[in-house]
């Protein structure tokens, strides 16, 4: 096993890095969907009456989380298609079969859309939620298309598998990855059933939303990062490994029970209040962990790197990670300020910096590591112009959108929760006071900020390298 | 369960530590065996504990086991009144008024409720509003929809309903005719008796005790 990666060379793609390089297509279209249906509901809460009968409010953003879900799961799923090769030494186990299922999902989240954007609603039963959709925020996709998402998670969990056990030869990356996407698909099985207790049920769904993106997700993006940095800076296996282990130790041993601060409020016993404030605030410890890895490695090699757009994306990951999921987690998990801020546009603000800062730019890493070595030969080191802008842009803008989100949640948290008691007369007087009111229009210029930036990183992605590739032939 | 959060919180961490250690004899902290140990065995160690929580809770969070209520609570008036022990405000159930002129028995309230379960999601609700402070923010939080007092101040004498329930109903078979400030609820097309199983969903939530959330409903207007 090497201690580190090859440096790139002309060579051939692994068939499972073909796969990986579909994935990442789809990824990056669907982020275009993403954005263009965030859009849509920004617009509408500016101008109410915009498509309230033809496209509302409740479909475009259903569209605009359930595209950011399945894209950044679609990347992660990729940079481990891409990786897994290379970490073992040989072709992945079942990439057929993996590659079959992938054409049954992309066709599948394309009637799903479909269903979302022309049907939307159904009457009151359970074929409802088996065809058209289940009215579960993150988790909306029909019962059918639940049953596809784990068929297709438990094809992945055997490529790895199979894979490593024909390898021979397990490395702790290669461990923690397992143990991760084990816990990753049975959790999301938990979340999928439907029960007529609403505290049952979110008690449930929290087991998919909050255990995915504050537990296994952390984790996964924790071993395509390591592989990542050994490929841009050569760090050695047992430094990452030694990181990776230390940060899994604190992402489960908090976020575990750190579950217990969405059990505030739903009905469910008071102990939670305890336990989810006390283990949600040391949530942050293992991303300040990985910040201290990011910049030491970073500093340790002064930045020299085959591949700048990606180490750039990697490192405002890890101070992505820390600003969005650990300050502006922080900032509303202790119950005592929950109280207040629950379900207002504060968590909007926090969801937003947090997914783009822990896995936006998780999957943006991924994807310039596969373009450098789709170009041949592949350019050393892969670096643009253009890349820097869309980075710049698209960072500026969405702390420009989690800005305003943050300024109108704290209109709404004082106005609707603290004063006026959260009636409906509350929640009027909340979004009509200036500070939420105005900085509506914020919001939706700094979303067309970030559609520029998205168009050039798409520019970029398929134009950069290429010269010296012209220039080689 | 006996046990405060406190002793849970010291119990999962030390055991953590514990066992760690004692598996790690022999390795320096800064050995990846010893973090693989400490990983594996944090992780285990705290899903075992949420595990045996979930059980805890799951009991406790029974309809009619106290803290959800029992179906049939449609049948009676609920308020939220404060608590001087808890010190917040939980829901009381007072004297028997019926739901939609009529005493519901404990079947065919759970029926009723089920369906307006189905109802809200089928309308995907929640990615307007919050059901439990949980949801999208353009709307409502729902969780105490029933007792907000603006269907009696506003949407009774608009629609000319002599009962709460009517009024609900009356208001959200066209809610973009009967605009509430700048934000317009579309029509979502809802036949009679789903309103009536959507509200009856509703009522019931309201008598959820949830620790106290949304914080003083509808005492300062
Ligand atoms: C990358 C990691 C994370 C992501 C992607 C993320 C994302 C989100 C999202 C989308 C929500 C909104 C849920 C809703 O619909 O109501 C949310 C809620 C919340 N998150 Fe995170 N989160 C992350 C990490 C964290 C961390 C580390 C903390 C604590 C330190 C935290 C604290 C909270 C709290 C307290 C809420 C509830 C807000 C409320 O009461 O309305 N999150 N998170
Ligand atoms: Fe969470």
């Amino acid at each position: 096993m090497a201690t580190s990666f090859a440096r790139p060379k002309a060579q051939e793609l692994f068939e499972s890095q073909k796969l990986a390089l579909a994935y990442f297509a789809v990824a990056i279209v669907l982020f275009g969907a993403q954005l263009v249906f965030g859009l849509l509901a920004a617009y509408q809460y500016i101008n109410p009456d915009f498509l309230l009968a033809k496209l509302p409010f409740m479909t475009n953003r259903t569209l605009h989380v359930n595209a950011m879900i399945v894209w950044l799961l679609v990347g992660l799923m990729g940079g481990v298609y891409w990786f897994l090769p290379l970490e073992t030494g040989r072709e992945v186990v079942g990439v057929k079969l993996a590659k079959f299922i992938w054409w049954v999902i992309v066709a599948g989240v394309g009637v799903v859309v479909l269903v979302y954007l022309f049907v939307q609603i159904g009457p009151g039963n359970a074929l409802t939620l088996w065809f058209i959709n289940e009215g579960r925020e993150y988790v909306e996709a029909p019962r059918w298309a639940d049953l596809a998402i784990v068929a297709w998670v438990a094809i992945f969990l055997y490529n790895v598998i199979a894979t490593t056990l024909a390898a021979r030869r397990i490395t702790g990356l290669l461990g923690v990855l397992i143990f991760d996407l084990v816990a990753l698909g049975a959790l999301y099985t938990a979340g999928m059933h439907y029960t007529v207790n609403v505290t049952m049920d979110q008690y449930l769904w929290w087991w998919v939303v909050h255990l995915w993106v504050e537990a296994t997700w952390e984790v996964l993006v924790g071993v395509v990062m390591g592989w990542s940095l050994m490929y841009l800076l050569g760090t050695p296996r047992k430094l990452i490994e030694t990181w990776l282990f230390l940060e899994v130790a604190l992402v489960f041993g908090t976020g575990i029970l750190g579950l217990g601060h969405h059990y505030f409020w739903i009905g469910t016993p008071e102990y939670w209040i305890g336990l989810g404030g006390f283990f949600s605030a040391l949530e942050p410890l293992p991303l300040v962990a990985m910040v201290v890895h990011a910049v030491y490695d970073a500093g340790a090699h002064r930045l020299h790197t085959v591949n700048r757009p990606a180490l750039f994306w990697a490192i405002a990951q890890a101070f992505g990670n820390f600003v969005g999921a650990g300050v502006w987690g922080f900032m509303q998990t202790l119950p005592q300020i929950n109280l207040y801020s629950h379900g207002t546009q504060l968590a909007a603000a926090h969801g937003h910096l947090a997914f783009f800062g822990a896995y936006v730019g998780t999957v943006l890493t991924l994807v310039y590591i596969a373009v450098q070595n789709i170009r041949r030969p592949a350019t050393i080191p892969l670096d643009s112009k253009l890349w820097s802008w869309a980075f710049a842009l698209m960072i500026l803008s969405i702390f420009g959108i989690a800005g305003s989100f943050t300024i109108s949640g704290f209109a709404q948290t004082m106005i609707e929760r603290a004063e006026l008691g959260s009636t409906w007369n509350a929640l009027i007087q909340s979004y009509t006071h200036p500070w939420y009111a105005n900085t509506l229009a914020w919001r939706f210029g700094f979303g067309l900020l970030f559609l520029i930036g998205y168009l050039i990183l798409v520019y970029d992605l398929l134009t950069i390298g290429r010269k010296e590739e012209a220039r080689a032939h | 369960m006996d046990y405060s959060w406190i002793q849970i919180a010291v119990a999962a961490i030390f055991l953590s530590v514990v066992v760690t250690l004692i598996l790690s004899r022999g390795y320096g902290w800064l050995s990846p065996t010893f973090w693989r140990n400490a990983a594996v065995v944090s992780s285990l160690i705290m899903t075992f504990v949420l595990l045996w929580l979930t059980f805890d809770t799951a009991n406790r969070i029974r309809a009619g086991a106290g803290r959800v209520p029992d179906w049939s609570v449609i049948n009676y008036e609920i308020r939220l009144v404060w608590d001087p022990e808890k010190r917040r405000q939980i829901p009381a159930v007072g004297r028997e008024t019926g739901f939609f002129g009529k005493i519901w028995s404990r079947e065919e309230a759970y029926q009723l409720i089920n369906k307006g379960k189905m109802t809200l999601q089928s309308r995907n609700c929640m990615e307007c509003h919050q059901i439990l402070g949980n949801g999208a923010y353009y709307a409502t939080d729902l969780t105490r929809a029933w007792l907000d007092p603006w269907w009696e101040e506003r949407i009774m004498p608009l629609t000319g309903a002599k009962t709460r329930e009517e009024a609900m109903r009356a208001w959200l078979k066209n809610p973009p005719a009967m605009p509430q400030g700048p934000r317009k609820m579309p029509n979502l097309r809802f036949t009679d008796e789903e309103l009536k199983a959507l509200i009856a969903f509703l009522k019931w939530m309201s008598a959820i005790d949830t620790n106290g959330f949304p914080p003083r409903f509808a005492v300062a207007q």
